[in-house]
């Protein structure tokens, strides 16, 4: 337990700007000078806007001073995945294709936050695009783990995960497609959120796969994930996916009974052969003292889980060879100078602009997408997606959420995966159903393997049932407080 | 060449004749996809505006360049104006649309893919009331319906111009609510395709939906045309003409190809199915390219839109404000008013007019054949004295790039009501039909009544016979010659009578009284 300021709890922060203990100035310049002393080695920042910080953070003071704070989140720095928008900041995707891009909107999570006076604090590191699960493959940045700095962060949202875990910011934003969010929050001991699809706008988030991707947070704790997390949800106008649901004061809805009289699904098909046995044993142990807390253990079935990483790789690269179609070297991206004409600017921008991991799943979207292929490819897998969400139907008749392990491993080292995509992509197995089946999940740490790394819990819940979700969360969280423990750095 | 003149004989059979190549034994099968742009406020998935000849890219926004993040949103207006006019077509709508990508990489579809509709579309099935060209122009002809596949909604594409060394794209247009009506090969004819295109122009402008001006890309086809020897049921290798700018390209293209495709079945040379590009200097179709190299357009539902429940309400409340279909109201205008098919064709070729029309119609009731007559003689003739001469306000396409007639009328002085009130002096018999024709010119300029003018200017039809008997007497003591020539058997002699009379009246008398004083005192002389 440390007692850094930048490693402080958001709801301890608000207390400590309220009581005027320190400002939102000098609380952004701890986060500066930590940033400073530790990125070099973390690499979560692709960049980082310093100036900008600052001034914001004097408004937030003069905000407080005049007694018009605008929210809990007022004069926190919460660092951003470097796929969402906001209005005058680069947005690269960690990608050569939009390395000198500057987004001139702000998506809607970004403004809420905004109006709630949170201040935006870098731009985090990623898989390019997306599309990884170690961050190994950005094309701008290496980020390392924090607990072991020879380990990955996960992805693809690794920059957002190291961030918190590192103490560079209060808390994040990422976005999960198939575990993007889940898969690093588990790998670097930190709480990360996936909400209900539909429950948080995707305007403004550079889309990898349309129907799986969401933008959820990081966090220190179950509770900042709830206070960020009431700040960005809400239908927006803007999405037509957006769902038009109330959105519940989370924080105020915690409760450390909340597994009282409830019922835990534990689904036999996660706790599998693939499994690192010690990952296996610590996520049992954890499933136990949700036992202890209340809840009625009783094991669930999925059967379609298998199906979930072919039918994950039709959908999310089919829309994402379509979506990733608009970075071509016309108006505001990479464009080869060798390039001369049209389709030499296609071909030689594209070549250039993307990595491999990119082009791979672009080439198999666009196949499986092709004439004679989409009703073999496409069509059969959004039927088994069907099939995936009934087994989640099925299970939650009888359950009121589902316990399971995050990742199958705790981080591996970086290299060790990277010219092997089909095991990186194994790495996703217990996440990608939940995108499928467009429910929530979140993965919060449940304790440490041997060699030290963290290991996570998911938990999975209902369709916009984020509030008992976070509540079950809170309730293992408040019990076992693996959350407060920190990495060396 | 073709000739538009050959009257079709009854039957549908025949209809199929009247083109190149006529005397062989081929028939060509046409069909046709219509693109038109939807008048809205906003873009189809994004709230900038969308309008013709603004500086390039002035109406853009994130979405319309695609820049990461952003999501379409749909633009409600845009299918209620198509539901609209598939309900005007009689198609089917479907309780459930969606929307698909149409995925294929050129500068001007800033996205790379465009949203389009695949497989389940807005409207099914329906068809278009098409009327084929008389003989005679004063005759009404064949009327038959044209049969539809299905209408969807799309958005449509930016602009590039191509230069020397490089090419310049402007996105204005790209997203702009765009129609795709697609007709089954029901056509055989270029003459059919234009009266299609007549007939859908003038229903979709009834509507409001869209002013239909080729010359600003409103309105464009791409045009199928296949040909088959007569009595065949199959349908020969389809030949596809894309983006056709303007009615006389697609005209002359369909005749091109139609002779060219004859040409080579009679050679034995076999068809290709295949894209053609029409050359409208040369008047010649080139290839383009085959079916081989044609696109994969890799169709998939767009993730980004939800599929749309086309609610019951919405139909019936967009039914019960449908407008008049233009033959339809041909058809009133013809056998409840008692127009002539000539005036009526006029009037129902443009929705404005037969607004104005109607407003004048309901201010005297009892003779909408002379009102018709004065709105489609005079008042057109006043409307366009400034423009080029038309060569006909029936064939609205030759009416392209001039202000649209609503404009012109919105800009008239004359009223609806004052133009009735000048037939009703006429009718009353206060002036006479020539000095109207004066009246109304003077009317148009000021927008005065036809009372004050009548007045100001004592225009006040002379009907005192005895002063007119004067003006009689003086005119046959002048002009002996008419006289015999008349009493001879010579009708027409007596205008020469007429003529000293109005000049001694300062043109004021009452035509039809002074022939029958005239009339009365030869027959006395005799």
């Amino acid at each position: 337990m440390s007692e850094e300021v930048f490693y402080k709890s958001i709801s301890e922060l608000e207390k400590m700007l309220d009581s005027r203990q320190i400002s939102a100035v000098e609380l952004a310049k701890a986060f500066i000078d930590r940033k400073n002393a530790v990125d070099s080695k973390v690499g979560a920042f692709i960049s980082s806007n310093e100036g900008e910080l600052l001034e914001s953070a004097r408004k937030s003071d003069e905000r407080r001073a005049a007694g018009g704070k605008l929210s809990e989140l007022d004069g926190i720095p919460v660092g951003l995945k470097d796929l969402l928008a906001v209005r005058g900041q680069k947005l690269t995707c960690a990608s050569r294709m939009l390395e000198n891009y500057v987004s001139p909107y702000t998506g809607t999570a970004m403004k809420k936050l905004e109006n709630a006076g949170a201040l935006f604090w870098g731009r985090l590191n990623m898989d390019e695009f997306a599309m990884g699960s170690s961050c190994e493959n950005s094309a701008l940045q290496t980020t390392r783990n924090p607990w072991d700095l020879s380990r990955i962060p996960g992805g693809s949202s690794g920059g957002s995960a190291a961030a918190v875990s590192a103490g560079e910011c209060a808390a994040s934003l990422g976005s999960d497609t198939g575990g993007s969010i889940r898969q690093p929050a588990s790998l670097c001991g930190v709480v990360g959120v996936k909400p209900t699809y539909g429950l948080v706008s995707r305007f403004g988030l550079a889309a990898f796969a349309s129907s799986l991707d969401q933008i959820g947070p990081f966090a220190r704790s179950v509770r900042d994930a709830a206070v960020v997390l009431k700040h960005i949800a809400g239908y927006d106008r803007l999405d037509s996916t957006s769902a038009n649901v109330p959105v519940d004061d989370y924080p105020a809805r915690l409760s450390p009974d909340a597994f009282a009289g409830k019922k835990a699904g534990v689904p036999k098909e996660y706790f599998s052969s693939g499994m690192d046995p010690e990952v296996r044993v610590i996520v049992e142990k954890a499933v136990e003292k949700c036992g202890e807390l209340g809840a009625e253990i009783v094991e669930v079935s999925l059967p379609h889980t298998d199906l979930a990483i072919p039918v994950y790789y039709i959908i999310a690269t089919a829309e994402a060879s379509s979506n990733l179609a608009r970075y071509d070297g016309i108006r505001y991206t990479h464009r080869s100078s060798k390039a001369g004409d049209v389709v030499d600017v296609y071909f030689k921008s594209r070549a250039e602009g993307f990595g491999e991991e990119v082009k791979r799943r672009i080439i198999l979207g666009s196949y499986v997408l092709s004439s004679g292929y989409y009703d073999a490819y496409y069509l059969r897998a959004q039927k088994v997606r069907t099939l995936i969400r009934r087994d989640f139907e099925n299970a939650f008749e009888s359950v009121d959420v589902i316990l399971a392990p995050t990742s199958p491993t705790t981080a591996f080292k970086a290299g060790e995966k990277s010219s092997d995509p089909l095991s990186m992509y194994l790495s996703d197995i217990f996440t990608i159903n939940v995108n499928l089946a467009g429910l929530p999940g979140l993965s919060l740490p449940c304790g440490f393997a041997s060699d030290g790394m963290p290991v996570g819990l998911q938990m999975i819940g209902k369709t916009f049932d984020e509030s008992n979700l976070l509540s079950y969360a809170y309730a293992y969280e408040q019990a076992c407080g693996w959350n407060r423990c920190n990495p060396k750095l | 060449m073709p000739t538009r003149t050959n009257r079709p004989a009854a039957g549908t059979g025949a209809t199929r004749n009247f083109n190149a190549m006529s005397e062989t034994k081929y028939e060509a099968v046409i069909g046709l996809e219509t693109h038109v742009q939807i008048k809205t406020r906003s873009k189809m998935f994004t709230s900038v505006a969308h309008r013709f000849a603004e500086p390039p890219n002035t109406l853009t926004d994130a979405v319309v360049w695609a820049l990461p993040g952003v999501l379409p949103v749909l633009n409600f207006e845009a299918i209620r104006k198509t539901i609209e006019l598939g309900l005007m077509l009689g198609c089917k709508i479907p309780e459930v649309t969606k929307w698909d990508r149409k995925n294929y990489f050129y500068p001007d579809s800033p996205k790379n893919y465009q949203l389009s509709q695949y497989d389940m579309p807005l409207c099914l099935g329906g068809s278009v009331e098409i009327e084929l060209p008389a003989a005679n122009r004063s005759e009404m002809g064949e009327h038959r319906n044209v049969k539809l596949t299905r209408i969807h909604l799309e958005e449509d594409v930016g602009k590039l111009t191509h230069f020397a060394h490089d090419s310049l794209v402007d996105y204005n247009r790209a997203g702009t609510p765009l129609m795709e009506i697609v007709s089954e090969p029901d056509m055989h004819s270029s003459a059919e395709v234009f009266a299609y295109l007549t007939s859908l122009k003038n229903t979709i402008s009834a509507a409001g939906i869209s002013d239909c001006d080729m010359e600003k890309g409103q309105m464009r086809c791409d045009v199928n045309v296949s040909v088959r020897e007569f009595g065949s049921e199959k349908l020969g290798v389809k030949v596809e003409m894309k983006n056709l700018n303007s009615i006389s390209n697609v005209r002359n293209c369909i005749d091109y190809e139609i002779r060219r495709q004859i040409d080579c079945l009679k050679k034995g040379i076999a068809l290709v199915q295949q894209t053609r590009r029409y050359d409208a200097q040369s008047g010649t179709t080139q290839p383009m390219r085959t079916k081989e190299d044609a696109h994969d357009y890799r169709y998939f539902p767009d993730p980004d839109l939800m599929p749309c429940k086309i609610s019951g309400e919405l139909l019936s409340s967009i039914r019960a404000k449908l407008p008049e279909l233009p033959f339809d109201r041909q058809r009133r205008y013809m056998n409840d008013l008692g127009l002539p098919y000539s005036a009526a064709s006029v009037l129902c070729a443009d929705s404005a007019l037969c607004g104005y029309f109607e407003a004048a119609a309901a201010a005297y009731p009892k003779n909408p054949k002379a009102i018709a007559n004065m709105v489609v003689n005079d008042l057109l003739r006043e409307l366009s004295a400034s423009e080029v001469s038309e060569k006909s306000c029936a064939d609205s396409f030759e009416r392209e790039g001039h202000v649209p007639t609503s404009e012109k009328l919105a800009g008239c002085r004359l009223t609806p009501e004052n133009l009735a009130s000048l037939v009703k002096v006429v009718d009353a018999g206060t002036i006479s039909k020539q000095m109207a024709k004066e009246v109304f010119v003077e009317m148009f300029a000021s927008g005065e009544s036809a009372e004050s003018i009548v007045e100001k200017r004592g225009l006040k039809q002379n009907s005192n016979s005895d002063e007119l008997e004067k003006f009689c007497i003086e005119a046959i003591k002048g002009n002996g010659k008419a006289v015999e020539q008349f009493k001879g058997g010579n009708e027409k002699a007596i205008n020469a009578l007429i003529g000293p009379v109005m000049k001694a009246s300062k043109g004021k008398a009452n035509p039809g009284l002074v022939l029958e004083i005239l009339k009365k005192i030869i027959g006395g002389l005799q």
